[in-house]
């Protein structure tokens, strides 16, 4: 049986098995301890900073309030919206979508640029058009709406 | 083993080639054996063969240590019939990420950083780049990094501890066949 035991296998585990040893405090030194309280403060910063607010998973396109599509957010593609002016084009790319033209004076939803986050919204007044982004669900989402 | 009839080419086996294929039995060993605990989320284990790669960067240098952890991706993968498969390059790009790391983070001043610092920054260096690789590969969408504080928990605690048991089998004196023959 230990015959089929690589070499260095049983000699760690022969080692590891071994009696006698210093306490496990003893193999950490004083830049160890540093370099782990460092470690586990980053991790924890990491948490608030990637979990605050939800990743979108899919655009939610409205004309007067109504509902006219949900697109995906995980395949690009453009979609047309016939508004109260002209025709809306938005843009959809894995994650992200956006108002790519839009027919209103000022063009403040195509300036708004790319939506990333959940619940951002992009508002085409004078076309009655909206952008919504929706995250996987209504409850994790730390906003209403997100403006800019 | 002896081969049945004389070989025409000799290549020669150097005690070298001895010691790193010994660790890396060693650790393709662990590898097999983790593949039997269950995981929470793929991508979080424990990876035990990394003592060994520690063991080894410590008692001989980055270049064992770094032939010690390819061989064990390639062969361990191998083994477990995942050569080639995603899981095969998020292996090869994390092992290859912390032995980048490993080869700077061996000249951190020994009186006052032991095998446990190294052990966490590879482990860091090791999630970094299998996550990058998902991102840039098998999942097209920042989503992965959602799950980056669950993975950097992983390695700060399995690093942690891979660190101390290595620190540990470190710690006691050398038994060591290749150095006793040496």
């Amino acid at each position: 049986m230990t015959g089929r035991v690589p070499e260095g296998l049983r000699e760690l585990l022969a080692q590891a098995a071994g009696e006698g040893h210093a306490p496990w405090r003893t193999l950490l030194k004083a830049g160890d301890w540093a370099l782990l309280l460092m470690a586990a403060l980053l991790v924890a910063a990491s948490y608030p900073l990637l979990w605050r607010g939800g990743v979108a998973d899919r655009a939610i396109v409205k004309r007067d309030g109504q509902l006219v599509t949900e697109l995906a957010l995980n395949t690009p593609r453009k979609y047309e919206v016939v508004g109260a002016i002209g025709t809306t084009v938005i843009e959809v790319q894995p994650g992200r979508a956006r108002v790519l033209s839009d027919p209103g004076p000022r063009q403040y939803c195509v300036q708004q640029g790319w939506l990333t986050r959940a619940n951002a919204v992009a508002i085409c007044a004078p076309n009655h058009v909206t952008l919504q982004l929706s995250g996987r669900s209504g409850q994790n989402g730390a906003y209403d709406t997100l403006n800019y | 083993m002896a081969p049945m009839t004389p070989s025409t080419i000799e290549l020669p086996v150097t005690a070298d080639d001895y010691r790193i294929a010994r660790y890396a039995a060693a650790a393709i060993a662990l590898t097999v054996a983790e593949t039997a605990l269950p995981s929470p989320l793929p991508g979080i284990k424990p990876g035990l063969a990394n003592i060994i790669v520690l063991v080894v960067l410590a008692r001989y240098g980055w270049r064992d240590a770094a032939w010690v952890s390819l061989l064990r991706v390639v062969a361990g993968s191998l083994v477990i019939g995942q050569f080639l498969a995603p899981g095969f390059f998020l292996a090869l790009a994390g092992a290859l990420c912390s032995l980048a790391v490993l080869a700077l983070a061996q000249y951190l001043p020994p009186r006052f950083f032991g095998p446990v610092s190294a052990s966490v920054l590879a482990a860091f260096a090791h999630i970094g780049g299998q996550i990058v690789l998902a991102r840039l590969w098998l999942v097209p969408h920042d989503g992965v990094f959602y799950l980056l504080p669950l993975f950097a928990t992983a390695a700060l605690v399995f690093g942690a501890i891979n660190g101390l048991v290595a620190a540990r089998l470190l710690d006691l004196p050398a038994v060591a066949p290749a150095e006793a023959a040496a």
